[in-house]
């Protein structure tokens, strides 16, 4: 079989490992697709050379591909999400000062950091995000609308410029991506305060999208990228390749970070200030476990809700998370593939078995800090 | 990629093209200051003076505010877009046009930026004798679109009020055993008397109607 070439877009950061992995160890090579990781300089650049057709399928923040579909922001667009690539993976960090403020706090406490922020009266937070449509952003308001105290100011800040934002006072507090929120850290300008599955326990964060036009258009090259990226994210997933992933994306040229800043992340080993211990987090960042790269529709539901979305865009946020395709192009691979397309959000407090199509499915806990949960109405 | 994005945020000042040229108040967000020089000369000869340079992202948001650009031009490649972004969305999309500055031709893209709403489309990179062409073009088919869609709107507003009127006209006629003329001439005589439109007597009407039903 000859190969096709295939564009896909990306930003450098910890959690593009599965393309970079698929690349790297051949995955792709395997599936018969050149996979050509096109870096891109901001996440509104990504998102116009996906619509444009620059590139056939992209790394994206998950709530992209639902603004796009219902019409948000940009240039709209009808763009599918394939699979989720990564779940989790953020931190939230407050400045040196900030930090010195509101005085102790345990790490993870959502509740207890909340409480602490909004004793503070004298103005209102200043606090960067990456992307007006990424999850860090929807984390963020859900975690504050629950202190009506708490007076915030969202700023958009790219991820590599963070460390500076807060040190520069431009910034109080982010919410970021690795590998930026240890680089703030080894600074020593931030603390860190939370990681985002502190506020829901299993977000999923960035996806693989493509334009739903070129799916149609390109079944077979769709399905291959799936498989690929599928045993790139089983393989990241398996503790004993950790060392070797971090050595990889230390190395490869897609990323340009050093070793010492990736392996906090892939390892879930958060060092929270400077010279502190490291504190384990378990599903710090996933890739592959607890049927992470299944695209829920109930995912995409919440995401739209969080978004302003009337039932209408609910329905079609439902529509672009392609779980039909995922069960269609990888049940041949060994995927196991759950019994419901949608689940309650948040329901879960611990591991849970459930239904699924080779019987050994076992979902994360996916509750949110506040205990409530989400079940929209299935049509 | 040296490319460049316009995000045009047209106020009601442009509504004549006499003034388009003088008026326009244009941000270049770009920390190259050779290329701030080229852009802002190339600008100037074009006849808009009216312009402003921004190399620091952490003033982007104050700039925006105070000097309220009409055009910001940002480098493709620039991470602040996203931070520009966010800006503008205090403001509707649908008031900014867009133009891309890519290096390459290709029909494909091209079509498909103008069918996503690009206002104008350039192929080999931004050459400074091509900024006032394209500014023009892209302000002009942005103009173009947002007429389309304000007749699109009225449209159907109109479509909407005679539903309306013809709902209240039934009430009208159920009620008081009137012919239909006869129901649209009282709707008529109450706004004239009230100095009000007929759709806002008819809105009231079927207000009512649903509070006493």
């Amino acid at each position: 079989m000859s190969h096709t070439l295939l564009n896909c877009g990306y930003v450098p950061l910890v959690d593009c490992a599965p393309l970079v992995i698929a690349k790297e160890l051949g995955f792709a090579d395997e599936e018969a697709l050149t996979l050509n990781l096109v870096r891109q300089p901001s996440w509104s650049a990504l998102r116009d050379m996906l619509a444009l057709g620059h590139l056939d399928a992209a790394q994206m923040l998950s709530p992209m591909p639902v603004a796009m579909s219902i019409g948000l922001g940009g240039l709209p667009a009808q763009v599918d999400t394939l699979m989720v690539l990564s779940v989790n993976g953020t931190v939230f960090g407050v400045s040196n000062a900030l930090a010195a403020e509101i005085g102790t706090v345990p790490f993870g406490d959502a509740d207890a950091l909340l409480k602490a922020l909004s004793a503070r009266r004298d103005r209102p937070l200043r606090i960067g995000v990456p992307f007006h449509y990424s999850m860090h952003r929807l984390l963020l308001s859900y975690w504050t609308s629950a202190a009506p105290d708490l007076r915030i100011e969202e700023v958009t800040v790219p991820p590599p410029r963070m460390a500076d934002a807060v040190a520069d006072g431009f910034v109080d507090a982010f919410w970021v991506g690795e590998p930026w929120g240890s680089l703030a850290v080894q600074q020593s300008v931030a603390q860190l305060m939370m990681s985002g599955r502190d506020v829901w326990q299993f977000a999923p964060e960035k996806v693989l999208a493509a334009r739903h036009d070129w799916v149609e258009a390109n079944e077979d090259t769709a399905r291959r990228l799936m498989r690929a990226v599928f045993q790139a994210s089983a393989w990241l997933d398996a503790p004993k390749n950790k060392p070797l992933a971090v050595e990889i994306l230390g190395r490869s040229e897609h990323l340009s970070v050093s070793p010492d800043l990736i392996d906090p992340a892939l390892t879930g080993h958060i060092v929270a200030k400077q010279n502190a211990t490291p504190i384990a987090i378990e599903r710090f960042l996933q890739f592959h476990k607890h049927a992470a790269t299944f695209p829920w529709r109930s995912q995409a539901a919440w995401i739209a809700q969080q978004l302003g979305a009337d039932a209408a865009g609910i329905a079609k946020a439902k529509a672009c998370f392609r779980s039909d395709l995922y069960r269609k192009n990888l049940s041949g691979i060994g995927a196991d593939m759950p019994g419901a397309s949608e689940k309650e959000e948040g329901a879960l407090r611990f591991e849970t078995a459930v239904a699924s199509t080779r019987g050994h499915m076992i979902l994360a806990p996916d509750a949110f800090f506040d205990g409530r949960t989400f079940d929209y109405p299935q049509n | 990629m040296a490319s460049l994005i316009l995000d045009v945020d047209l106020v009601q000042k442009i509504t004549n093209d006499d003034h388009m040229n003088q008026n326009l108040r244009i941000l270049v967000v770009e920390s190259n200051p050779e290329r701030v020089r080229e852009i802002v000369d190339a600008l100037r000869e074009a006849g808009w003076s009216d312009v402003k340079a921004l190399a620091q992202i952490s003033a982007l948001d104050r700039t925006v505010k105070e000097f309220a650009p009409d055009i910001v031009l940002i480098d493709l490649a620039n991470p602040d877009r996203d931070t520009l972004e966010h800006i503008s969305y205090a403001t509707e999309t649908t008031k900014r046009a867009v133009a891309l500055f890519v290096d390459q031709t290709d029909d494909d893209l091209t079509q498909a930026a103008l069918n996503a709403g690009v206002s104008a489309y350039v192929v080999d990179g931004l050459k400074m004798e091509r900024i006032k062409p394209v500014l023009q073009t892209a302000i002009a088919r942005f103009k173009m679109m947002r007429q389309m869609q304000s007749e699109l709107d009225a449209a159907k507003q109109a479509l909407e009020d005679r539903k309306t009127i013809d709902r209240a006209k039934g009430i009208l006629m159920r009620q008081r055993g009137i012919s239909e003329e006869e129901a649209y001439n009282l709707l008529r005589k109450t706004a004239m008397g009230q100095s009000r439109k007929v759709i806002d007597v008819a809105q009231a009407l079927m207000t009512a109607a649903d509070l006493l039903s």
